[in-house]
């Protein structure tokens, strides 16, 4: 007998011809995602399933690097034994029992048989009828739900093999990484921005990711930890190149020569065209941020309008239409949130106005900003010369 | 040009410490509980550390108790004689302007579910940082057991009259404890708690080249002390775990040196101290309000200078010097994540505004004048910028 994993996949299945590209990425990543079991492992994809032949010590690893592969619906922890009789099979769903649950306890069960093999003797119908009775004769706790069973019994009589399981693990679900390009997330050392790297990737995209340094304003401490979020996010999203740009100078001409209370939105201005421009280089299909409609004042609809439209590329908002308690949910799942809590300093807040306009003006945003056009160009020539590209 | 101007956070350790911790820990290895020739070796070293220790403080090597750090020697020294000593009475006397290692135990023993609580009186202090003599005496009660005064404050480095407070003490309840916190004053000043009626003194080695890891704590002979660390009872049970040899003996080398050539040191450190004083003083800049919360004279010790640099914000003052190569401390964290100000510098006087934009300077033996002077002039060319960006 082999203990494996088999894997479903649900959104993956609708897939009409294509549908091989997205197998074939799931199974590179979850390839990927088990380099770390110290027994290695194969994954075979076969019949619009994935399988993983492993180590049963390293099960806990498993699960746990499984789950954070986008595209898995559900992991089944199996037993696989070569072709066999009622006699051997009946046999083994009695031992699948008593090694995955309680037997002394109370159960409710129902047996649920799929006879790929045809000339197996029996029928499912018939194999399910002597499953319930072989399995009450062995647990006298156990009993037959055949509407809500706390254990299915799935038993799969295939040319080859028998298949026997009955937990399902959820994954993620989504879709596999890489198999929907590549965009550029604008990360902050936040709560919001990492959870919108997540879900982006959630829908298979890669992620490139960008950060504006201004030290001394910010510190090495607070680069370090978007580094760190940026490795948080990697676990989901694969490997990250993360862009810090240096956005000192930049952000002090703004203070020294716009108006206050529109300092934040030309910033941000700078920081999308800054964005788009290493986001085209590196072949990204769209910008990710973390705004959510209202959360502050450079995020209502007017202001994101005026910071949008220094973009060409498409700016997706994973989490425009979510409130903050969703967000903080979802950071606290993906681990994130204890990292961007830390309260390492952003003296950037120095840069903010008490009161920053919430209903900016497209015309009067672009007339201040022409204030800056003697020297605005050797500037973001300079910030993007100086940038450093981390990978992770 | 590096500056390290943050001695009183630590110190680089001295090249003899390096060779004798290096030489324990590769050749005379033993643990000194072994009884076998490795073990009695390396016992000698805790003897010779005992009574090179013993003798700078003139006191018998009974009375050295080594410990982690500062940190436990307070621990151990407030909580261990609090609860040895609990029959005699439950008040304890200590500053409003102590290390956190001090207040902390305090706060726990205040906690402490037991009735009566361990009642904690604070003791405020004058704009220089010293504490009212009359106060103390009318604080100290018959049920006084302890009283907890810093020697040299670590943020201001104001310096407390010990010899003064020791005698009023005795005078007024010749049972009360006193415990000196003497981190920041051991190798600078001369500590003969026998002349100065001390009890207690808590030293760490770090402060004055010597090993991270390692301090100690002076324990008069008659005092009783309940021990905190409990185990294979090493030092007579009063600190289990197996001695850290090679730091101790380093601990010895670094002290040794730094009374070997206190005088001298002490000298360079104040004319230094004095430089800075004077430097800073000179600064005269528009909308830049220079405070300097330490004094040239004997009112402050010779290795700290705090200053503050209204409105500039102390964290961003620091990494703007630190791209200079200025490494220095800051006062105390940026409000707008954190709100824990620093009590030391609002106890003196200092809005919470000011107290943000707070740097502390600190010498060794080492500094130089060409380090001070550098200094200066990198804050001449910084503040006029930074002063520019600040919140309005």
């Amino acid at each position: 007998m082999d203990k494996k994993l088999l894997i479903k996949y649900s959104e993956i299945g609708v897939k009409g011809k294509n549908r091989y590209i997205f197998e074939d990425m799931l199974v590179r990543n979850i390839n990927s995602a088990l380099k770390v079991l110290p027994g290695g492992a194969s994954v075979r994809k076969a019949q619009g399933r994935v399988y993983v032949t492993y180590d049963e010590n390293d099960y806990d690893e498993a699960i746990s690097a499984l789950t954070k592969v986008f595209g898995i619906a559900w992991i089944c922890p199996m037993d696989q034994y070569d072709k066999m009789g009622f006699e051997d099979i009946a046999q083994a769903v009695n031992e699948h029992l008593k090694n995955t649950y309680d037997m002394l306890e109370e159960h409710t069960f129902k047996a649920n048989c799929r006879r790929a093999d045809k000339a197996f003797p029996m029928t499912s119908v018939e194999v399910n009828e002597s499953i319930g009775e072989t399995v009450l004769n062995e647990f006298p706790n156990m009993k037959v739900d055949v509407h809500d069973p706390e254990i299915m019994i799935n038993i799969e009589i295939r040319p080859y093999d028998v298949n026997i399981y009955s937990k399902a693990i959820e994954g993620l679900s989504g879709m596999p990484v890489g198999s929907s390009g590549k965009a550029m997330l604008l990360l902050s050392g936040g709560i919001d921005s990492p959870v919108a790297g997540y879900m982006i990737a959630k829908r298979g995209v890669s992620v490139d990711a960008i950060y504006f340094h201004a030290p001394p304003y910010t510190s090495e401490r607070a680069k370090q930890k978007v580094v760190d979020l940026a490795k948080i996010i990697s676990r989901y999203s694969g490997p990250i190149k993360l862009h810090v740009v240096n956005f000192t100078e930049i952000q002090m001409k703004i203070y020294e020569i716009c108006p206050h209370d529109e300092l934040t939105i030309i910033m941000r201005r700078f920081m999308m065209r800054l964005a788009e421009h290493f986001a085209i280089k590196n072949d990204c299909l769209g910008l990710v941020t973390g705004e959510s409609i209202g959360q502050v004042a450079s995020q209502t609809m007017q202001s994101m309008l005026v910071t949008n439209e220094v973009c060409t590329l498409p700016v997706y908002r994973p989490l425009c239409a979510f409130d903050k308690l969703d967000i903080v949910a979802i950071s606290e799942k993906i681990d994130a949130y204890e990292t961007s809590i830390l309260p390492y300093e952003d003296c950037c807040t120095i840069f903010v106005a008490k009161h920053p306009v919430t209903k900016p003006k497209l015309d009067r945003i672009v007339k201040s900003e022409h204030k800056l056009d003697s020297i605005i160009d050797e500037l973001m020539e300079r910030a993007i010369e100086t940038t450093e590209v981390i990978e992770i | 040009m590096e500056c390290y101007l943050d001695n009183s956070a630590t110190t680089r350790a001295s090249e003899n410490v390096i060779k004798t911790v290096t030489k324990v820990m590769d050749l005379d290895y033993g643990n000194p509980s072994s009884k076998h020739m490795k073990g009695f070796e390396s016992e000698t070293y805790l003897k010779d550390a005992r009574e090179a220790i013993a003798k700078i403080l003139k006191v018998n090597e009974k009375e050295i108790l080594f410990t982690s750090g500062g940190t436990e020697s307070n621990n151990t020294a407030l909580i261990g004689a609090a609860l040895a000593n609990q029959r005699q009475g439950r008040h304890i006397i200590t500053t409003c302007f102590e290390h956190a290692s001090v207040l902390e135990p305090l706060k726990y023993l205040n906690e402490l579910k037991d009735q009566p609580n361990f009642e904690i009186t604070y003791l405020p202090v004058d704009s220089k940082g010293h504490i009212s003599l009359d106060d103390l005496k009318a604080a100290i009660r018959e049920d006084t057991i302890l009283v907890s005064i810093m020697m040299v404050n670590n943020e201001i480095g104001a310096v407390q009259d010990i010899p003064a407070i020791g005698k009023i003490i005795k005078e007024k309840n010749p049972k009360t404890l006193f415990h000196v916190d003497a981190i920041q004053a051991f190798g600078k000043y001369d500590i003969f708690p026998k002349k100065m009626n001390v009890d207690m003194v808590s030293v760490s080695g770090h402060k004055f080249h010597g090993p991270k890891g390692v301090g100690f704590l002076y324990i008069n002979d008659k005092v009783k002390v309940k021990p905190l660390i409990l185990g294979g009872g090493q030092q007579k049970g009063m600190r289990s775990g197996t001695d850290n040899v090679p730091g101790i003996a380093g601990m010895a080398v670094a002290a040794a040196e730094a009374y070997g050539s206190k005088q001298e040191n002490v000298a360079h450190m104040t004319e230094l101290k004095n430089m800075l004083i004077d430097g800073l003083s000179e600064i005269h800049i528009d909308g830049v309000m220079i405070k300097i919360n330490s004094y040239k004279d004997e009112a402050s010790a010779p290795h700290i200078v705090s200053a503050t640099f209204s409105p500039v914000k102390s964290e961003v003052l620091l990494h703007a010097l630190e791209d200079r190569g200025v490494y220095v401390s800051s006062g105390s964290a940026c409000s707008s994540n954190k709100p824990g100000l620093s009590g030391t510098l609002q106890s003196i006087g200092l809005s919470a505004k000011e107290a943000d934009c707070t740097l502390r300077f600190s010498f060794c033996d080492t500094s130089t004048a060409g380090e001070v002077e550098y200094t200066l002039n990198q804050l001449k060319e910084l503040l006029p910028m930074l002063s520019k960006f600040v919140s309005r």
